[in-house]
């Protein structure tokens, strides 16, 4: 098999050279490797080679049970590990037909926002360093960090998160969780808007991105994309607004879109669409208060594990706890497809369930993954420095990229 | 415009193709239809160019395999017409001795590495794919994993059988 871009030009005037951009690059932030063919700065060709970080979720995915996959969708886009983890929730309830309660929506929601801010913050933030700005990296790290924070209070660890259960949470936020998010509700907008006035008009910033890797509405539907790239191209398709979970029908907020589809404009969408996660953050917030402070979860003793000190004195509670640790609850034979709005777009989960513990077929539909493919066929007479921003502002992570 | 009721896209793809696309399900409101080798690129590219229907957004493509059915490898198109938020999904079966499907990168872009991926797993052949290498897997892989007959962990392995755990 060629992994090298088959090269066929026999002008004699013409002196390519050879560039592995990757597998470990600096540049690229990830396990990415492209093979470009260089007519000096500019590129002429390029093959990416992707699977280093293959892990096989869709087969491991076979032979767990339900509750077991989560920790699996963790690994996907590790920037933003809760919304993969609700998602793959939400598939599961869809499957089950379960209803889950108003708080649980709400929870849902603060906690997916958070993590599309914090992954907006990383990959806008790295967009800086690579055009030569760290200042607004560095400053907007540290609120990436009190997101962390906000995991670690909720379900203990920071990156790969593993928030939630199938019907709704672990335990219940603790005051201190509220007492968090809404510490950051209220620092992080004149942040976010400090990094703004740093770049939006910086002229540095402008030049170095505004034209570049243009694309438009017809192609980038044409290659699939998604999410903030696909809005950026002037498409307003949010998975939020168009097939509403999680009560997001309830909420509102609005859809930024961007004029041409360069990295300009990615940027910006990116930069609205974390204020608009903080405004979804606030009515969450008021919205939770009108609901029963005690409720975490739905009401599906044959899905959802009780507590330890029950199990052990409680005889339903015992026999649920087996019931649903050695997988003896009928599912229903179904298919379904559910997607949820990721940081980088239509995350899909293609569920194919047999009746039994663990599915018969999951499928991934991965935003990353998707988008990706136009990477190398758009470099095309673009500068290596262009192209290396451009990887960047796609916002690729390697983990969802090769799940 | 509002959404296109299951049966209304029924009607129209019976008109169009007679009885070469049947419906085998419609899981939670979504409209499952099953077709045949031959006709699923004028079906998918009905879906996409015709003017009310419009499924512009190819969301996926993926397989699957059942290895008891006569034909058991299936490749399933997930299809979403943006301008009235209907979503489709098209599956064609194809027996093991013979899964050559032609390929839909002549509709969509966005296809090849869909369709790579499949090929990768399931080792479908798209016909007519401009680049059909394996995309996730190392490229001197001779099996393609995803096939049902492939264990997950070595078959010799007696630690973890079902009796230990009174199963």
């Amino acid at each position: 098999m060629q992994n090298h871009p088959v090269y066929t030009d026999t002008d004699p005037q013409s002196e390519y050279s050879t560039l592995n951009l990757g597998p470990t690059h600096p540049a690229t932030h990830g396990v990415f490797q492209n093979v470009l063919q260089l007519d000096g700065e500019r590129i002429v060709s390029g093959v990416s080679t992707i699977g280093y970080i293959h892990r096989a979720f869709e087969k491991i995915a076979e032979h767990r049970p339900f509750y077991q996959i989560t920790p699996l969708t963790d690994r996907l886009n590790y920037c933003s590990s809760p919304i993969n983890n609700m998602g793959w929730h939400m598939t599961v309830e869809k499957l089950l037909n379960i209803t889950t309660p108003k708080r649980v929506d709400y929870m849902r929601i603060i906690i997916m926002e958070l993590a599309r801010i914090a992954d907006h913050i990383i990959c806008n933030g790295v967009l800086g360093v690579d055009t030569g700005a760290f200042t607004g990296f560095l400053y907007m790290m540290e609120y990436r960090e009190e997101i962390y924070e906000i995991y670690e209070e909720i379900c203990g660890s920071r990156l790969t998160t593993n928030i939630g259960r199938i019907g709704g949470f672990e335990r219940n936020f603790n005051q201190i969780a509220f007492d968090k998010v809404r510490n950051f509700v209220k620092k992080f907008p004149p942040v976010l808007k400090e990094f703004e006035a740093l770049f939006n008009r910086n002229r540095i910033f402008v030049d170095r991105t505004r034209g570049v890797a243009p694309v438009s509405a017809e192609t980038a539907l044409s290659y699939s994309w998604s999410g903030p790239l696909l809005r950026a191209a002037g498409v307003d398709y949010d998975v939020r607004a168009m097939e509403p979970y999680s009560s997001y029908e309830e909420f509102d907020f609005e859809v930024p879109v961007g004029d041409n589809g360069d990295v300009y404009s990615r940027f910006l969408v990116r930069n609205e669409e974390m204020w608009q996660s903080l405004r979804l953050i606030e009515q969450a917030l008021n919205k939770i208060e009108k609901e029963p402070s005690d409720i975490f979860h739905a009401d599906v003793p044959e899905f959802y594990l009780p507590p330890k000190e029950e199990v052990y004195n409680n005889m339903e509670a015992l026999i649920y706890h087996f019931k649903i640790v050695m997988g003896e609850v009928d599912t229903p034979r179904a298919e379904v497809y559910h997607a949820v709005e990721a940081t980088n777009g239509e995350l899909g989960f293609y569920l194919v369930n047999d009746g039994g513990r663990s599915p018969y077929r999951l499928h991934f539909r991965r935003p990353s993954f998707i988008n990706y493919q136009m990477y190398a066929p758009m470099s095309r007479g673009m500068l290596l420095s262009d192209a290396i921003i451009n990887m960047s502002s796609l916002n690729i992570i390697a983990g969802e990229l090769d799940a | 415009m509002g959404k296109i009721t299951n049966e209304e896209l029924l009607r129209r793809l019976d008109e169009k193709f007679g009885g070469t696309v049947v419906q085998t399900g419609a899981d939670f409101g979504l409209l499952t239809v099953e077709t045949s080798v031959d006709a699923i690129i004028d079906v998918l590219s009905f879906l996409k160019n015709d003017e009310a229907l419009n499924f512009i957004f190819l969301t996926d493509i993926t397989a699957i395999h059942y290895p008891e059915s006569e034909k058991p490898i299936g490749v399933i198109y997930h299809l979403h017409s943006l301008t009235t938020n209907t979503r489709i999904r098209v599956k064609v079966f194809m027996p093991l001795e013979n899964v050559h499907i032609p390929t839909a990168t002549t509709l969509w872009d966005g296809a090849n590495w869909m369709e790579r991926e499949t090929y990768d797993f399931f080792g479908v052949i798209f016909d007519g794919h401009p680049d059909l290498r394996r995309i996730l897997n190392v490229d001197d892989m001779t099996v393609f994993p995803m096939r049902r007959e492939y264990p997950l962990e070595d078959p010799n392995r007696v630690d973890k059988k079902d009796y230990f755990f009174g199963r």
